[in-house]
This record gives structure tokens, sequence and C-alpha cells, in this order.
């Protein structure tokens, strides 16, 4: 089968167009990711659920409603995969994790809510680290998802399930969710197109909560102009969400290919130099010299604050997980484990069998992190000093905001890297969200775009653009413009270097 | 009291130490809907049928605060004499427990809503001033059922039955500052403050404040010094302590029970204790130490409440009188005296006097029916009186057919019955139970004659001039019409014709 016929390869825009032309219609569609879906994802494992009846159901009567005429969204009738941090009513969501093994919940979050009234078509739930906490889908607890460009290496995380499903053309579109660069990170090492919208875009109602003030739902995609399409689609007020901005969603889609003559373009020193693959470094430098000759202005900027990001995340994020998954205690839903060796359990005891066994280690030991930093007499010098960091970044940011229209930098230090080689150093492993993690402790937007193949590996990088908040349109202007130059460059979309995956019809998973 | 091994009367504990007290009271708002979701408040529903993701703390779900709820905080600050904090912030209370959906609970911590008030509660004709600490929102938890223990607490019970409607419903919680100087007095002071923060929630018509069903809530802290002493001696925490007589009888034995401590040379636990209704005695629960911590940050989920000067000022404009200037003003309206009003006040009934001779009874009737007949049914049912099925209007109603002089007060009772057995209105009851009086002269008239021929002796008397004798026959003549008559004009009738 030729690209040119086959569903699966055109981007989310070039199938919208023939559904909108009647060349085909979502019921092939569809069926045609289900095939691939089924063809490979037993190498992949992007996915935990396939909803095979229900994605063809969808389709069935986004067409019906194409046929009577009815007005539709532009990407109705484009299959679309989920994360499964998202609540999806009727359709199990694990969060990756065994405590939520079988849960299928009574509501849909507003993201999905909007998804099927717009008509978009639900392949399935993608796998991720559990509870969305790592980098790299390692710590799923149904075993990872394996990058399309080498089957070695991890695909990012959390959101790994998400980008390989992009990148492996299981599904041209997909949503993710990203607390420090689950969305971003996935996207540079598996060569695709992901967004971090301003922290309120996007509604956070059924999402299943890492870390409250940083969580964010976001376009996971093969082309910026993909992306543009479902962040208006996903983005917007939702009275359901206290943290949801009550503005207009900012024009995305008009700022797609617009000029950047005398745009400010801000070069963050302290995310970068020491510590960055020589091969990420050099395509993010080739990219800047893109950006000048598109006519836009580079400025050096330095956010010394940045460098305690990090530390800052990791204070924050396990003190409001540690509240968050308190819920899950085996009292009303999820699993329930009995405690060995006990006659008649208290509740007490058969919730701390149930968390000892529902938890994996990655999630333990953040929940144990942040009880220690929110206890009394720590509070002040862990979760209170990382507040402070935190406002300090915000200022940065606001005064980086100043002098530039955007900030760039590398999406990730490296390029995907092997299986289990950071599984037993967490620290080396957080470090994979230097860069990203800023942006989220801020509430700014980010999107990171492929640009390029490391000399040394061959496999993708990326760069992130980041915004001010609410000034989204800035990433698209920006990353169509590059992506485009890029394109020239290259013939063509990176992922078509991608090697083909074999099938995996009848090898076992 | 008797005194039990160990404790020391209450009057001779008063002797040496002096008590200082806390009130902690939580009170269940009724507004329509939850602190942070839309579910229904009301209160007796089915099991689990008051729910939805939000209040059952479903993964993903997110709260959004009830502005009604916060109106009705700010209201009872500022009737508190509060200041109102211009921005403010939700935090969580992390601890596990399975009637809490989230194992934590969205409350407020160091950012109350409402702090530094005071006010004035009137002890036995005096006023005392109790300081306020803060008023915060906060949520409520589900209900736990302890099946197969012989307490229905939770020790020994097989199982446990969780009933979340009542999670998420929002509650004000009430700190008083430590109130001291009340020595000898401090259990009426105490019993006095509640009663007067229910009159003026009452007022402020923010919760139906009923303590037998829980929506007021009153957590006694106490500790003793010896007298002459500053600094507070080491206090215990009485919870749930849900009518005003147990808020009296809790303090009652506890000073009793520390005071033995203390006077046995021995150190009061820091603990929480739990009271029992049947006995007035307290045991100890939890022991509380530092080591409980619930680790309390900004609840992230919500944004900070900002309330305007504006705002403020727009919901002081909605205050009610206060209770004291209140009642004040109908103590002089109604001609009272002070054990009067104070009688009112203490059955919990100033509204429905207030309600019931609005309706158009004289106050000394209205009184006469609250604090009697319907204060003696509510006894005998257990509930207050105020939740008897029988409104002012009906209680006016019942009032003025008794001043026409259709019914009397004995037939006035069988109209209560009527009506708080749901038989209908007064006037629905007087017909349905035929309890007009009979003012049919030609049937009393015979009824009349009948009862001189039956005791002529009695007669010759009357004749006599001997008129105090006309008992005897009133009684007859009454006893024949069943008490439907008005035994005025009945004496009337037989004067009329013996003189």
């Amino acid at each position: 089968m030729s690209s040119e016929d086959d569903l699966t390869r055109l981007s989310a825009t070039e199938l919208a167009e023939r559904l909108a032309a009647g060349d085909t219609t979502s019921v092939q569609a569809t069926q045609a990711h289900l095939d691939r879906i089924a063809d490979v994802d037993g190498n992949v494992h992007a996915f935990l659920h396939v909803d095979v009846d229900g994605a063809l159901e969808q389709a069935d009567a986004v067409d019906r409603r194409r046929a009577d005429g009815e007005l539709l969204h532009p990407l109705a009738g484009v299959p679309i995969a989920v994360k499964d941090l998202l609540a999806t009513k009727g359709m199990p969501t694990t969060c990756g994790s065994r405590m939520l093994e079988g849960w299928i919940p009574p509501y849909d979050a507003t993201v999905v809510e909007r998804l099927r009234a717009a008509g978009l078509p639900i392949l399935g739930k993608t796998n991720m680290d559990e509870f969305a906490m790592g980098s790299s889908t390692e710590h799923s607890a149904y075993g990872p998802t394996r990058n399309p460009w080498d089957l070695g290496r991890i695909p990012g995380g959390s959101g790994g399930g998400s980008a390989a499903a992009v990148a492996a053309y299981e599904a041209p579109l997909a949503i993710g969710t990203d607390t420090g660069g689950s969305i971003r990170q996935p996207g540079a090492v598996t060569g695709t197109v992901g967004v971090k919208p301003t922290y309120g875009g996007v509604s956070r109602y059924g999402l299943v909560a890492l870390a409250s003030s940083l969580d964010q739902a976001g376009p996971v995609t093969r082309t910026v102009r993909d992306a543009a399409l479902l962040h208006d689609l996903i983005g917007g007020h939702d009275p359901r969400d206290s943290t949801s901005i009550d503005a207009p969603v900012p024009p995305v889609l008009d700022a797609l290919d617009g000029d950047l003559t005398g745009l400010r373009v801000g070069v963050v020193t302290e995310l970068g130099g020491e510590g960055y693959q020589p091969g990420v470094r050099a395509r993010f430098e080739e990219s800047l010299e893109l950006l000048t000759k598109a006519g836009a202005e580079i400025v050096e900027v330095s956010c010394p604050s940045f460098t305690k990001a990090l530390a800052a995340y990791y204070l924050i994020l396990p003190s409001e997980a540690s509240s968050n998954l308190a819920r899950f205690d085996a009292m009303r839903f999820g699993l329930r484990v009995r405690p060995e060796g006990v006659d008649a359990p208290s509740a007490e005891q058969v919730m701390a069998a149930t968390r000892a066994a529902g938890f994996g280690s990655e999630v333990k030991r953040r929940i144990i992190l942040g009880t220690y930093a929110l206890s009394s007499g720590y509070y002040d010098a862990y979760y209170g000093s990382a507040q402070k960091v935190r406002t300090l970044i915000s200022r940065e940011f606001d005064a980086a905001f100043g002098r530039t229209d955007v900030l760039v930098s590398p999406t990730t230090p490296t390029t995907a890297f092997e299986f289990g080689a950071k599984l037993d150093d967490p620290l080396a492993m957080y470090l994979n969200d230097v860069a990203t993690i800023p942006a989220n402790l801020a509430g700014v937007p980010g999107l990171s775009l492929p640009i390029g193949l490391a000399d040394e590996d061959g496999l993708p990088s990326g760069l992130q653009v980041l915004a001010p908040a609410m000034a989204d349109d800035r990433l698209y202007r920006v990353g169509s413009v590059l992506e485009r130059l890029l394109e020239e460059q290259w013939g063509g979309p990176l992922l078509g270097r991608a090697p083909e995956l074999a099938s995996s019809t009848g090898v076992g998973r | 009291m008797t005194t039990l091994p160990g404790l020391v009367g209450f009057d001779e504990a008063l002797e040496t130490f002096d008590p200082v007290m806390g009130l902690e009271v939580h009170v269940e708002l009724d507004t329509a809907t939850k602190m942070f979701c839309g579910c229904p408040t009301g209160f007796g529903a089915e099991p689990n049928t008051q729910v939805c993701p939000v209040c059952l703390g479903l993964p993903g779900a997110l709260p959004v605060v009830n502005g009604a709820a916060v109106q009705s905080a700010i209201r009872i600050g500022l009737a508190l004499n509060c200041s109102i904090a211009p921005w403010c912030r939700f935090a969580r209370k992390n601890y596990f427990y399975p009637d809490m959906p989230k194992n934590f609970q969205t409350s407020q911590y160091d950012e109350p809503i409402a702090y530094d008030g005071f006010t004035e509660v009137d002890v036995d004709g005096d006023v005392f001033r109790v300081e306020i600490e803060r008023a915060h929102m906060e949520e409520d938890t589900g209900k736990s059922l302890h099946v197969g223990g012989a307490t229905g607490r939770i020790h020994g019970a097989v199982h446990s039955l969780l009933d979340y409607n009542r999670a998420g419903v929002p509650l004000i919680e009430i700190v008083t500052k430590p109130i001291e100087g009340a020595g000898a007095r401090a259990a009426q002071v105490a019993r006095a403050y509640v009663a007067h923060l229910r009159e003026l929630l009452l007022s402020l018509g923010v919760s139906d404040v009923r303590m037998e069903q829980g929506s007021m809530r009153c957590d006694v802290n106490l500790s003793l010094r010896p007298v002459g002493q500053q600094t507070f001696g080491t206090r215990t925490e009485t919870k749930n302590v849900n009518s005003l007589r147990s808020v009296e009888r809790a303090i009652r034995f506890e000073v009793s029970r520390q005071a033995g401590v203390l006077g046995a040379g021995a150190a009061i636990v820091q603990e929480t204790r739990h009271f029992h209704e049947d006995t007035g005695e307290t045991t100890a629960g939890r022991v509380k130490t530092d080591a409980e911590d619930y680790r309390y940050f900004p609840e992230p989920d919500l944004t900070p409440i900002e309330a305007t000067a504006d705002w403020v000022e727009e919901l002081r404009a909605t205050l009610p009188e206060a209770p004291r200037v209140r009642r004040a003003r109908l103590q002089q309206a109604w001609g009272a005296s002070d054990l009067e009003m104070r009688d009112i006040v203490g059955a919990g009934a100033l509204i429905l006097v207030e309600q019931t001779v609005a309706a158009g009874s004289s106050p000394q009737a209205a009184r006469k029916w609250w604090l009697s007949e319907l204060t003696r049914r509510a006894n005998e049912t257990g509930v207050d009186v105020s939740e008897l099925a029988i409104t002012p209007a009906d209680v006016a109603g019942i009032q003025a057919m008794v001043d026409a002089g259709r019914i009397n007060d004995k037939l006035a009772r069988g109209v209560f019955d009527g009506v708080l057995a749901g038989e209908g209105t007064p006037q629905e009851v007087v017909a349905a139970r035929g309890l007009e009086v009979v003012s049919d002269d030609a049937a009393l008239g015979a009824a009349v004659d009948r009862a001189i021929a039956a005791s002529p002796d009695v007669a010759d008397k009357i004749r006599a001039g001997k008129v105090a004798a006309a008992g005897a026959l009133i009684g007859a003549v009454m006893k024949e019409m069943r008490g439907q008559a008005d035994a005025g004009r009945v004496r009337e009738l037989i004067l009329s014709r013996l003189t």
C-alpha cells in the first residue's frame, strides 16, 4: 500500500480534509487505525485498552451526522487516542496502575466530553508511567511502551503511550498530560509534536490529578497545525474546574504560518550547555539559524532560578501527589487487598495492604517524599521554600518575556535512552525533565517539535518554545514556521525517516 | 451529682481550680447544594443517593466553591463581630478515614475567612463577653454506621456501612478564644454561649441548627489551673457534645474529673474524650500528641476567595438585629418579665413565640402554649420544640378559636393532638374531631335542665343564695357535653334559671 492510500499516514488535517470532501469516511479511517494498532501495537505497546466497537460506533455516528448535512468540527471523524489518565465513561481508566485495574469511570473528563461532542472517535487509552510519575513509561504497571524509532529504547514519559501511538501511525492525534514535561519530552524523543497549554487553558476536570497546580492536558500530534486544531477544540473555560481560565482560547489557528520578522527569541542560558548531548545541541543551534533567517532576533537570556526548578518541583509535586493519591484506599473503587494473616482486618489495615500492593515503587517514593515535605516542622524548609523558588521562577519568566516574545531551548538534554538505563537511578531519570519543568512551575505554555536526528545515535531531538501565559498562539507562530523550514531541508516530515515497524501479528505480547 | 471515686465535687473543685474553656462549634449550613458540588443537602435521604463524582472523591473530579456558603460564612463572621479576610484560601487537612472520600478534608487553616470577633452572651441577666478566634469554612464528612457491635461504636463491630450523603455538606467551624473568668459559672456560660450561637444562626437564616440531627455539633475543650495562676493547664477535648444540657454536663464532669486527677498529684493527659449522654461522663479517646500531623497545605484545586469591601458591606446590611437588642425589644413589646424571657429563650422558642404573636396571638397565650403544652410534647417525643409538626400560625389559629369561644383550653389540647398527628389545620381538626363547644342555647339549656332535675338538693342551695354550689352542676353539664361547652355560658344558664 502506498502512503497516499494509507489513511494512517495522513496528518489529522489531511484526513479531515478528505473526510470533509467525502473522499473517505470516519469508519474507514477509524478501521484503518484499528488495523494498524492490531498490526504493530504488539511491538510498540502504546495502548492499554483499545475500544474497537466504541470507536467504530462513534465513527459511524459522525458519518451519519455528516451525511445529514450537519455542520461539524473540522476534526470531526478523525480518530484519537487518549492518555489513560483521563476519565472515560464506560471505558477502563487505570492511570497505568494496578490500583485502578478494571475501574470504569461513571463520567467523562471535560476534554473527553469535548472530543466526543466534536465527533472524534476514541480509539483507546494509551500507556503511561503509573499515575504519570516517570519519564520513560517503564513505571507503567502494565509494561513499558517501546519507542517506534528503536524498540529497545524508551518513548519518553509519562505520556510515552500517546507519543508512540502517534509516531507509529496508530493514531493521528492523541491527548497527553504534562506535569513536568510528560507531553513535551515524549514528543522530543519520538519525533512528534507535543503542546502543554497555559495552566488553566484546558480543563483538568476528569484528569486524575498528579500535582494539581502543575497538571495540564494538551495535544500530541505529528504536525504543528494538527496540534493547533486539537488545542482549539479542547481549550477554553470549564466551570467545573475552578482553576480554568475564563477567557477565550488564544488564537492558535490564526497564528499558524505567521511572519517571524522582528520576533524576539530568547535562548535561556540555564536550559542548555553542559549536560546536553552534542547532537541535540547541534540540531538546536541549526534551528536558531533557521529562525534568524526567517527574520527572528535571537537574544541570550539568563534565568538563574531555573537551576533550582528541578529541586523545587520534586518537593511541590510529591507534596500535592501525596494528598491527591490518598483517595486510593480500597473503600469505594479500584483494587482491594485484604492483609494476609489477619482474620477480621480493620478498614485501616485494608487501606494499608491495598496501598502496599497497588502502588509501584516510584509512586511510593513520591508519596513518602511528599508526606515528609508537608510534615509539621519540615513544611517551611521544604514545601514553603519550594513555593518561594516557584515565585522566583515566575518572576524570571516575567522579566525574560519583558525582553523577548518567546523563549527556546532543547526540549530534553538527550535523545531516547535504552530501557533500564536510568531505572535504578531516580535522580538521573528526573533530569530528563530539567528543561521542561520551569514552564509547569510558572504555568506558562510550551510546545516541543522535532528538529532533526542527533548525529551520535540517529534519534530525534526536539526544540521547546515557551511563551507567556495565555500567549499560546506564539508557540504555534514559531512552531509552524520552524517546522516548514525544517521539512523543506529534510524534504518531508522527520517521521518519514523512522524505520518501518515490523508487524507484530502472531507475536504474543 | 454523685461523686464517683477520683472525682471532686464541682463546687469544691472550683475552690481550688479555675476552669478555662474553649468551644468549637460546627454548624451545617442549609444551602441547597453541597460545598463543592451540586448535590442536594437534605437530611434523611436514602443512603448514598445524594452523591456525585465530586463528593465521592472519584479520581479526576474537582471541587467548585458554593458561593452561597461563602456568603453565609461572611454573614456569620460579621454577626460575630469578626474581621473578614479580604483574601483567603482553602487548605487540605490530610488524614485517612473511610468516611472521608478523598482522605483529606477541604478546610481552612491559617487563612480563615473570619477572625478576631466577639459576642455577648446573657448569663442569668449578666452579660458575658466571649472572644471569637475564628470562623472558617470546610466540608462535612460522610457517616459510618458500625454494624454488629454492642455499642454502635467501631470497636467490636463486624462491619461498617458508609453513607456519603453528608460528605461535602458545607460546615462553618466557630472557635472561641480561651474563655477565662467564668469560674463557678463555667458550665452555664458554655451552655448560654451555645444557646446564644444557636439563636444567632437561626436569626441569620443560615442553618436549621438542629443539634439532635447533627447540624450543630460542639466540641468542648477544658483545662484547669490553680486559682491565681496565669498559665493554662493541660486540656482535654470532649467531642460531639450534642445538646445544650450535655454541654453543661460535660463541663461539670470534666471539671470534677480533672480536679480529682490534679488533686491526686497526677497529670492530665492531653486527649480527646467521648461524652456519654446516659451517664453524663466522659471517657478517654485518642491521645492527642504532637505526632498528629494533618500536613495542611493550600488547596491547589481551588482559587483564593476574595471578599471585596463592597461585598462585605452589602452583606453586613443584610444582618438581622443583634439577638440581645432583639430580645430587649421583644421583652418590652410583650411586657414580659426577665424570668419569662429567660424561659422563652432557654426553651429555644423565641422565634416561635414571636411568629405566633405576629400571627395574631397575644404574647401571654403564645408563651403559654409554646412553653407548657408544646414543650412538654417535644420532651415526650425527644425532639426540639421547633421541630414539632405545628407552625406558629397554627398555634395562633387555635388561640383565636379559644378567644372566640369556639373551643376552650381543654379542647385546644385535643386540637394540638390532631395537628401534631398530621390530621390537618386546626380548623380541619376541630371539624373532624367534633371539638367545637356547643354554643346552641337550646341544647345547652336542655342539659342544664337535666342537671338541675338530677340534683334537686344542689339546686335548692343555689336558690338559697349559695351560688358557689353551681360548680357541681356546671361539672355535670360539661360531662354530659363531653367538655364541648363554654363553662361560662353554662354557669349563666344555671344562674338564670335558679336565681
